[in-house]
C-alpha cells in the first residue's frame, strides 16, 4: 500500500537515514524497532511529509509519489498518532475531529448535527464510548490519542502511524488501543507501530523492521523471533575501540547522591560518582535521566534526597551553589540551554566565570583563547557570535565554559548528540583526558556504543528509578537495553 | 566586533538634525534654548537610563511614570504636614524603590508578564497618588531646591551633570561588568544564563527596584523644576522613555543594547521636538514625527536581520 524505497536523509553532516526500505500492507500491523538515534522519528516523518527524503521514493500503491507536506499525506490517506496529541483543548471533541472539514448546510453554515452523528458513528466503529460534546480539555491522553484516531477515520486514512502511542498510558488504556488497533487493522488499514516496548511488538505485530544508526538491519516475521533475537537486531554493532577509556584507579567519592526524588519524575536515586571515573546514566527516552542530572545541578527542585560534593551537602535549588561546589553540567539542549546563542564565543565561554565588579577583557579572552586551543575549537574570531559555528564546534564551546571553572565535578547530557564523528572522537578523548585527571564524570548517552565504550560503570534508568549498576566488566549491550526496557536480565 | 549600525546611525541623525536646526531654525542655536532643551529631557533621560537596562533583561517597566507621580503625591503629602524637606527627599526614593520592589515580587516570584504586571501597577500606582494628594497642587516648596533645579553651571544645567554621571555610571554597569554581562545574556537567553549560574530572577528583582527608585529621583526633579507636586505630575512620560529606548537601538526582545544609543535617542527625540516647536509646527505633526522615528527604530533591526539572516530551507 505505502512504501519506502533505498530512501535516504541527513540533516547537516549527520545521516539520519541511509537507504532504508519498508513495505506496509493493508490488513497489516508493522512493528519499527530501534534504539534512539537510530532514525525511527526522521522515517515517520517522512511517511507524515514533514520531511522529503535527499535519496529514494515514496510508493504509494505502487506508484511514486511526493509529499510537499504533511496536508500532502493525509490526502494520501496517511494519519500519524504521536505520543501526545496536539487538540484544540477549548473545543468540542467532535469539532475537533472535523477542524477545516466540518460538514456544511447552505450558506456555509456547520451542519452540526451531521457532524455530531458522524463522531458518534466513528466512535461506534472503534468501539469506544467517548462523549462527542465534552472539551478536549482535560481529555486523558490515551482518550486524546482515540480523538486524533477518529480524526484519521474521518479522513478515510488507509495508513496509520502510532509513533511511540503507548509511552504515557497506563495498562488498560494500551490494551484498548490496542484493540482500536487490531480492528482498524481487520478492516484493511495499514498501521506502522514505533515503540521501545517489545512486549508490545509482538502483541500487536506480525513483521517488524529494525533501523539501527540510521541503517535497515533486516525485515523480520515478529513470530520467527525471540526478544533477545530483537534486541540483538537492534544493538548488534562492532564495538571499534572508537572509545579509548584510559583505565584510572578512582579516587575518593566526589558525587553522593542519596535517595533523590522528584515526585512524578524519578524515585529514590542513588550512586555515587569517584574522581577519575566517568559513569554512564543509561537508560530510555523520557526514563527521568537529564530529570536527575537537573535536579542534582540544581536547575530543578528535588522532593527529597541528597546530593553532596566531594562530602559536602549541596543546598538545593541553586545552580550558583552547585558552581561553586566544583559542579558542571553541560546540558542536554545546545542551543536552548547551552549557549546564549546571539553572544561571542569568548562571552559564552565568560559566561560561567562572571564576577560582580569590572570586567577585564584580557582576562576574559585569555581564557576563550585557552579553552578554544585546548578544546581545539574551529573558529575564524572569538567575537564571532556562536551561531555560526557548526554543531561540534559549539559543544566545544559549552564544554570550555564548564571547563574553564575547573570542576570538581562534571555532568554531561548527551555529549555527542548531532556531532560528526570526527568531533565525537575528540569529545571522547577528552572527557577520558579529564578523567586521568581526577574529574569525575557523569556521562548520559542514549548511544549504546558510547556508554559501553566510555564508562568505567554503567547506571541505568527505567521509568523514573535506578534499576541496574553494571561495572564495566560485565557491562553487555544486552544486559543494558533489557534493565533500559524493564526485562529481567 | 559587531558594529552596531543603528546606533550610529542614530548619532549621525541627532547631529545632522542639529546643525540643521541651528541653520534653519530662528533662536535653537543659542545657550537659554539648550539649556531648555536639555533641562527639558531630564525626567526622560533619568529614567530612560534604567529602562534601558530593564528592557536589555527582556522585561518592561511601564509604571515609571506613575511611580514619579506617586512620589510626587508623597512629597507634597508630607511637605503640607510639615515634615523637613530633607527627610522627604530620600522617602520619595524610598517609595519609588518600593513601587518597583512590588513589579519586581510579582514579575520574578509568580512569574507573571512584566508587560502585563506594570500595566496593573500603571493604574495602581497614578490612583495612589491622587488617593494621597488628591487634585491639589502643592507649590510652597523651599526655594533653595526650586533654584537648584533650575541652576545652570555656564549653559549646562545643573541637573544634566547629574544626569551624565548617571549614564556614565549606567553605561559602565552595562558595558564593562559582569552585571552588565549577566543582564545582557539573561536577556538573550534566560534559560542559558540560569544553567550558568546567573541569578536570573534575584538580577530581574533589583532592576525593577533601581527602575523605581529612579522614578523617585526624577520625581525629586520634577517638582522642584515645576515647583509644583501633584498627583498627574508626569502622566505619559512612560512612553516617552521607552521610545527613546527603543530608538537608541535596544532590542524590546532583550539581549541587545547600549547606552550610548539610548543618550543619542533621549537627545534626538528632545532636539526634534524643540526645533518643531520653535518653527512653529503644529502639536499633532510633533506627535507625527515621534511616532515615525519610532517606527523606524522598531522596523530597523528587523530588517537588517532579515536581510542578514538567508531563510533556512
Amino acid at each position: 500500500m505505502l512504501a519506502l524505497r533505498e530512501v535516504s536523509k541527513s540533516f547537516g553532516a549527520v545521516r539520519a537515514l541511509r537507504g532504508v526500505s519498508l513495505d506496509l500492507t493493508p490488513g497489516e500491523a508493522h512493528a519499527l524497532a530501534g534504539e534512539n538515534g537510530a532514525g525511527k522519528s526522521t522515517l515517520v516523518k517522512i511517511l507524515s511529509g514533514v520531511h522529503r527524503p535527499d535519496e529514494g521514493t515514496l510508493l504509494l500503491d505502487g506508484e511514486p509519489v511526493e509529499f510537499h507536506g504533511p496536508a500532502d499525506a493525509q490526502a494520501a490517506g496517511v494519519a500519524v498518532i504521536y505520543q501526545e496529541p496536539t487538540l484544540f483543548p477549548d473545543l468540542s471533541v467532535t469539532e475537533n475531529i472535523f477542524m477545516g472539514r466540518q460538514p456544511r448546510r447552505s450558506l456555509g453554515r456547520v451542519d452540526r448535527r451531521a457532524m455530531r452523528a458522524r463522531a458518534l458513528d466513528l466512535f461506534a466503529r472503534l468501539g469506544v464510548p467517548l462523549d462527542p460534546d465534552r472539551p478536549a480539555r482535560g481529555l486523558s491522553i490515551a482518550d486524546q490519542q482515540l480523538v486524533e484516531i477518529a480524526k484519521a477515520l474521518s479522513r478515510d486514512a488507509r495508513v496509520l502511524v502510532m509513533d511511540e502511542p503507548t509511552a504515557a498510558l497506563s495498562g488498560p488504556e494500551v490494551e484498548r488501543l490496542f484493540g482500536v488497533a487490531r480492528s482498524l487493522r481487520d478492516q484493511g488499514c495499514a498501521v506502522l507501530f514505533v515503540s521501545h516496548r517489545l512486549d508490545e511488538m509482538f502483541a500487536l505485530c506480525r513483521r517488524v523492521t529494525t533501523l539501527r544508526d540510521g541503517a535497515l538491519v533486516a525485515t523480520d516475521v515478529l513470530a520467527d523471533l525471540t526478544p533477545d533475537d530483537l534486541v540483538r537486531r537492534m544493538v548488534g554493532r562492532d564495538l571499534a575501540a572508537l572509545f579509548p577509556k584510559q583505565d584510572t584507579a578512582p579516587g575518593e567519592v566526589a558525587l553522593k547522591v542519596d535517595r533523590l526524588t522528584r515526585e512524578g519524575v524519578f524515585t529514590d536515586v542513588s550512586f555515587e560518582v569517584r574522581s577519575g571515573e566517568i559513569v554512564a546514566l543509561a537508560g530510555l527516552v523520557g526514563a527521568g535521566r537529564s530529570e536527575v542530572a537537573r535536579a542534582v545541578f540544581g536547575v530543578d527542585r528535588r522532593d527529597a534526597g541528597s546530593v553532596h560534593v566531594g562530602g559536602r551537602p549541596l543546598r538545593p535549588g541553586s545552580p550558583t551553589a552547585a558552581m561553586a561546589a566544583g559542579l558542571a553540567l553541560v546540558p542536554e539542549d545546545r542551543r536552548q540551554q547551552g549557549l546564549v546563542m546571539d553572544l561571542s564565543i569568548e562571552r559564552n565561554i565568560g559566561l560561567t566565570g562572571l564576577k560582580w565588579g569590572l570586567l577585564s577583557r584580557a582576562a576574559e579572552r585569555a581564557r576563550a583563547t585557552d579553552w578554544a586551543i585546548r578544546l581545539q575549537v574551529k573558529y575564524a574570531n572569538l567575537t564571532d557570535a556562536v551561531t555560526v559555528l557548526s554543531g561540534g564546534n559549539q559543544q566545544k564551546v559549552v564544554l570550555a565554559k564548564w571547563l574553564a571553572r575547573r570542576p570538581r565535578v562534571l555532568i554531561v547530557d548527551e555529549p555527542t548528540r548531532g556531532i560528526d564523528v570526527g568531533t565525537k572522537a575528540e569529545v571522547h578523548r577528552l572527557l577520558s583526558e579529564l578523567a586521568a585527571e581526577g574529574l569525575a564524570v557523569l556521562m548520559i548517552s542514549s548511544e549504546l556504543p558510547e556508554v559501553l565504550g566510555m564508562a568505567d560503570r554503567v547506571l541505568v534508568m527505567h521509568e523514573g528509578r535506578l534499576v541496574a549498576d553494571v561495572p564495566r566488566a560485565e557491562a553487555t549491550e544486552e544486559r543494558i537495553v533489557a534493565a533500559a526496557t524493564g526485562r529481567p536480565a | 566586533m559587531r558594529v552596531d549600525r543603528w546606533e550610529t546611525l542614530v548619532v549621525a541623525l541627532l547631529a545632522a538634525v542639529t546643525v540643521a536646526a541651528s541653520l534653519g531654525v530662528d533662536g535653537f542655536a543659542n545657550g537659554s534654548n539648550v539649556g531648555f532643551l536639555l533641562l527639558d529631557v531630564t525626567e526622560i533621560a533619568l529614567m530612560a537610563l534604567t529602562m534601558t537596562l530593564v528592557i536589555v533583561a527582556a522585561e518592561i517597566d511601564l509604571s515609571v511614570a506613575s511611580t514619579l507621580g506617586l512620589c510626587c503625591a508623597v512629597l507634597g503629602r508630607l511637605w503640607t504636614a510639615g515634615l523637613p524637606i530633607e527627610t522627604i527627599m530620600p522617602i520619595c526614593l524610598v517609595v519609588g524603590a518600593l513601587a518597583g520592589a512590588l513589579n519586581g515580587l510579582l514579575v520574578t516570584r509568580l512569574g507573571l508578564p512584566s508587560l502585563a504586571v506594570t500595566i496593573g501597577t500603571f493604574a495602581l500606582y497614578r490612583g495612589l497618588a491622587y488617593v494621597i494628594l488628591g487634585d491639589q497642587a502643592v507649590a510652597d516648596l523651599p526655594p533653595a531646591y526650586t533654584s537648584l533645579a533650575t541652576q545652570s553651571v555656564g549653559p549646562i544645567p545643573l541637573m544634566t551633570l547629574l544626569v551624565a554621571a548617571l549614564a556614565v555610571a549606567a553605561g559602565i554597569l552595562l558595558h564593562a561588568t559582569g552585571l552588565g554581562r549577566a543582564i545582557t545574556a539573561l536577556g538573550a537567553n534566560e534559560e542559558a544564563a540560569y544553567f550558568a549560574g546567573i541569578r536570573v530572577k534575584r538580577i530581574k528583582f533589583w532592576l525593577f527596584v533601581a527602575s523605581g527608585a529612579m522614578a523617585g529621583l526624577a520625581s525629586l526633579v520634577f517638582t522642584f523644576r515645576y515647583a509644583s507636586a501633584r498627583a498627574d505630575n508626569g502622566v505619559g512620560l512612560e512612553l516617552a522613555v521607552v521610545a527613546a529606548v527603543l530608538l537608541g537601538g535596544v532590542s524590546i526582545f532583550g539581549g541587545r543594547g547600549t547606552l550610548p544609543g539610548v543618550v543619542a535617542a533621549v537627545l534626538l527625540l528632545a532636539v526634534v521636538r524643540n526645533a518643531l516647536i520653535l518653527a512653529d509646527v503644529a502639536n499633532e505633526v510633533l506627535n507625527f514625527v515621534t511616532g515615525l522615528l519610532l517606527v523606524a527604530s522598531v522596523l530597523a533591526p528587523n530588517l537588517k536581520v532579515r536581510l542578514e539572516r538567508k531563510p533556512v530551507q
